[in-house]
């Protein structure tokens, strides 16, 4: 009987974990080399075309940037649009920063969706397929830039954020804010070579760059990379976010999941035997349940 | 042939008293179908406007609090207060210990009807709850992800709570064969349920382990997932002791005259095993407290908060625990459950909703639509329960 439940129990528990199994399928992944966009805030003027090029590309909300003073405050990226230049007044002047989702390497946003809506591409560009998600927002907790958005006046929500323009990479093209830009700040490319480039920049004119590629290690290094000729923190980046990759952070409690599945069982079973023989000793008669 | 028309007439007279049994029992009017039945009604309204015009309707969550009181409350505290049932089945059904068995019935009827309720609420927050579907039927299973596991696992556990109660239903309903074949069933229900409870239990808190930057460092630790299930033993247990209370009130002629008598020697034993792990919580806290030097934090309107959680409410109850325990005051053991109850409620919530995002201009906080939905979520199940404990064999009279 007890042998019986045990074996029951066993069976069910391994089709439970059944799934686990596959926990590192996602890094076992055919390696190819992933792209970015790497961003020179000290060229960019803040007229704002990427953010035009980007809702329209998109079909998002196309801000009137000759008449929306929408520079005057600080902006964050929203439902409406995937991507936003905000002004900062620093100790070199105004600085303009542009705003979207990072396409971090090994993004939070990914491992936190419970049904793989949202996606890293071979191509390294994170995408979001509303045929899967559920509108649970636990992207939103988790990623650490806060990027996706939801839309909360719909009856059939989306999560909204950059894609790095995925149909039009597929078709050999440039993301649209770059193919936009006039004075070449953005520049679209494979990660090494942006930094390659970058590294370039920084060393031969260390007077005019703070010495530091913003998303060469943060959070486990991101797809788009950020020059700066002031330190980030005063042009509105996190410089906390340290360069651990976040799903890092759960990787402890899941692989300890299916220890406990197998280990917990037993243990118990093992008790449950101990106490049974413990009270046969005691009056020899046998508890039923109920 | 014959047996065809057996089985028919059984299913006859099973479905007349099905029937019967629909039918509501005492008096209508009572203070709580007065208060309950418009917060019902009202919540089924705002619950139509939140799936016709969106969340946005009706709550005020924002992008920056994507999570409020729907997910803080309903589902992460809701969970933790039904952690009852997997310790009380663990004292019984593993260590056999006979004390708590009256129990058993009424604290695994209230875990069942806590999940399928509060976990249930889940559903209610869902931007798009028709795709709830892909994670289970395996269209997209996202095996990374702490949520596809804390969702799984509520399900499976909610199986298994079903069948370890399902030989009550089976008795009510006088099928003895099936009754005897649940029965068989319960050990390992139980055993797998325990299992399950750990690792969601666990799980909600490692949910926040990837909201690293946004949550307060004195409530955020990478230990997050064992403070959860530790503390969800003790509001397991609380929560026994709250709601024996209640029922003990109000359930009075459905309790045998025996259990009313072991009923004390029960609530001190749940009274000593929550101050034991209410110690062991402290003491976990504390440890983080010295070894993450937190103490330079403590000094602010966030370091009070943290020690009025804290201090307030896990120190002082699980001192008064301790004391009643040692006095054989109930008294006392009835006061410190409800303290523990809103630490556990103080603390989910801070990590999930007030000192998440701390530092933020537009804080959340809940609209009166999610605080009537949520009402509406708890007088459900206590409509549930009712309904089932005055009908089926839930309060043992025998034992
Ligand atoms: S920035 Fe956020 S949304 Fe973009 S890939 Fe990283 S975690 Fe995902
Ligand atoms: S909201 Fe959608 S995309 Fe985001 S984690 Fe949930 S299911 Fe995935």
């Amino acid at each position: 009987m007890n042998r019986r439940n045990f074996i029951r129990t066993t069976a069910t528990i391994s089709i439970a974990a059944l799934p686990l199994g596959k926990l590192n399928a996602q890094e076992n992944k055919e390696k190819k080399e992933f792209v970015g966009v790497l961003v020179d805030t000290t060229r960019c003027l803040g007229c704002r075309l990427c953010e035009v090029a980007c809702s329209e590309e998109h079909g998002n909300y196309v801000p009137d940037v000759k008449n929306d003073h929408a520079l005057e405050k600080i902006r964050d990226t929203s439902e409406k649009q995937w991507t936003v230049v905000n002004r900062f007044e620093t100790k070199n002047g105004e600085v303009f920063v542009k705003r979207q989702c990072m396409h971090c390497w090994q993004p939070a946003c990914t491992a936190a969706c419970l049904t793989n809506a949202m996606f890293k591409t071979k191509e390294g560009p994170i995408t979001w397929d509303g045929d899967k998600c559920m509108g649970c927002r636990y992207c939103m907790v988790s990623c650490p830039f806060d990027i996706p958005k939801f839309e909360y006046n719909k009856w059939n929500p989306k999560i909204q954020k950059c894609n790095m323009c995925y149909e039009r990479l597929q078709e050999g093209k440039k993301p649209a804010c770059v193919q936009a830009c006039p004075k070449d700040a953005l520049l679209f490319g494979i990660k090494r070579e942006l930094m390659e480039v970058a590294r370039h920049r920084v060393y031969s004119y260390p007077d005019k760059y703070v010495h530091k590629i913003y998303g060469e290690h943060e959070v486990g290094g991101t797809g788009w990379l950020y020059l700066s000729a002031v330190p980030f923190e005063q042009i509105g980046f996190r410089t906390d976010l340290g360069t651990t990759p976040y799903p890092e952070y759960t990787k402890e409690f899941l692989f300890s999941v299916p220890l406990v599945l197998f280990g917990v069982p037993a243990l118990l079973f093992g008790l449950n035997l101990l106490t049974d023989r413990k009270n046969e000793l005691n009056k020899n008669e046998r508890w039923e349940n109920e | 042939m014959s047996n065809k028309a057996v089985l028919i007439g059984e299913f006859r007279k099973f479905f007349k008293f099905l029937i019967q049994e629909m039918k509501p029992r005492g008096k209508w009017l009572t203070p709580f179908n007065i208060i309950s039945i418009p917060i019902i009604l009202l919540g089924l309204v705002i619950l139509f406007f939140r799936f016709t015009k969106g969340l946005g309707s009706v709550t005020n969550l924002s992008q920056q609090f994507p999570w409020g009181f729907w997910i803080g409350f309903d589902v992460v505290t809701g969970v933790a207060f039904a952690g009852g049932a997997y310790i009380i089945t663990f004292v019984v059904y593993v260590m056999r210990v006979e004390k708590y068995h009256s129990i058993v019935r009424v604290t695994v009827l209230n875990g069942l009807l806590a999940y399928i309720f509060y976990a249930g609420a889940l559903v209610l927050d869902l931007g798009r709850p028709w795709h709830i579907i892909n994670p289970i039927i395996g269209n997209s299973f996202g095996y990374n992800s702490v949520l596809f596991l804390v969702s799984w696992h509520f399900l499976l556990y909610m199986i298994a709570e079903f069948v370890e109660f399902s030989p009550v239903i089976a008795e009510w309903a006088h099928w003895e064969k099936v009754r005897k074949f649940v029965s068989a069933l319960t050990l390992g229900a139980v055993i797998f349920g325990i299992t399950l409870s750990m690792l969601h239990q666990s799980g909600l808190g490692a949910l926040f382990l990837m909201a690293k930057p946004k949550i307060h460092p004195l409530w955020y630790s990478e230990f997050i997932p064992i403070l959860f299930f530790v503390s969800s033993i003790f509001a397991g247990l609380s929560m026994i002791i709250f709601e024996g209370i209640i029922s003990h009130k109000v359930f009075k002629d459905l309790i045998g005259e025996k259990s009313h008598y072991s009923y004390e020697e029960i609530i001190l034993g749940l009274g000593k095993g929550a101050a034991i792990a209410m110690f062991v919580y402290y003491f976990f806290k504390a440890l983080i407290f010295i070894h993450e030097k937190q103490w330079v934090l403590i000094n602010d309107f966030w370091g009070y908060w943290y020690l009025v959680e804290v201090i307030g409410f896990v120190l002082i109850p699980c001192f008064m625990f301790a004391y009643a325990v040692r006095n054989r005051s109930i008294g006392i053991i009835k006061i410190a459950s409800v303290l523990a109850l809103i630490g556990i409620i103080l603390n989910r919530l801070n990590i999930s909703v007030i000192a998440f995002n701390w530092d933020v201009a537009n804080k959340y906080y809940p609209s009166w639509q999610e605080i009537v939905v949520t009402l509406m979520v708890v007088f459900s199940e206590i409509w549930a329960f009712r309904w089932i404990a005055t009908r089926m064999p839930v309060f043992s009279k025998e034992n």
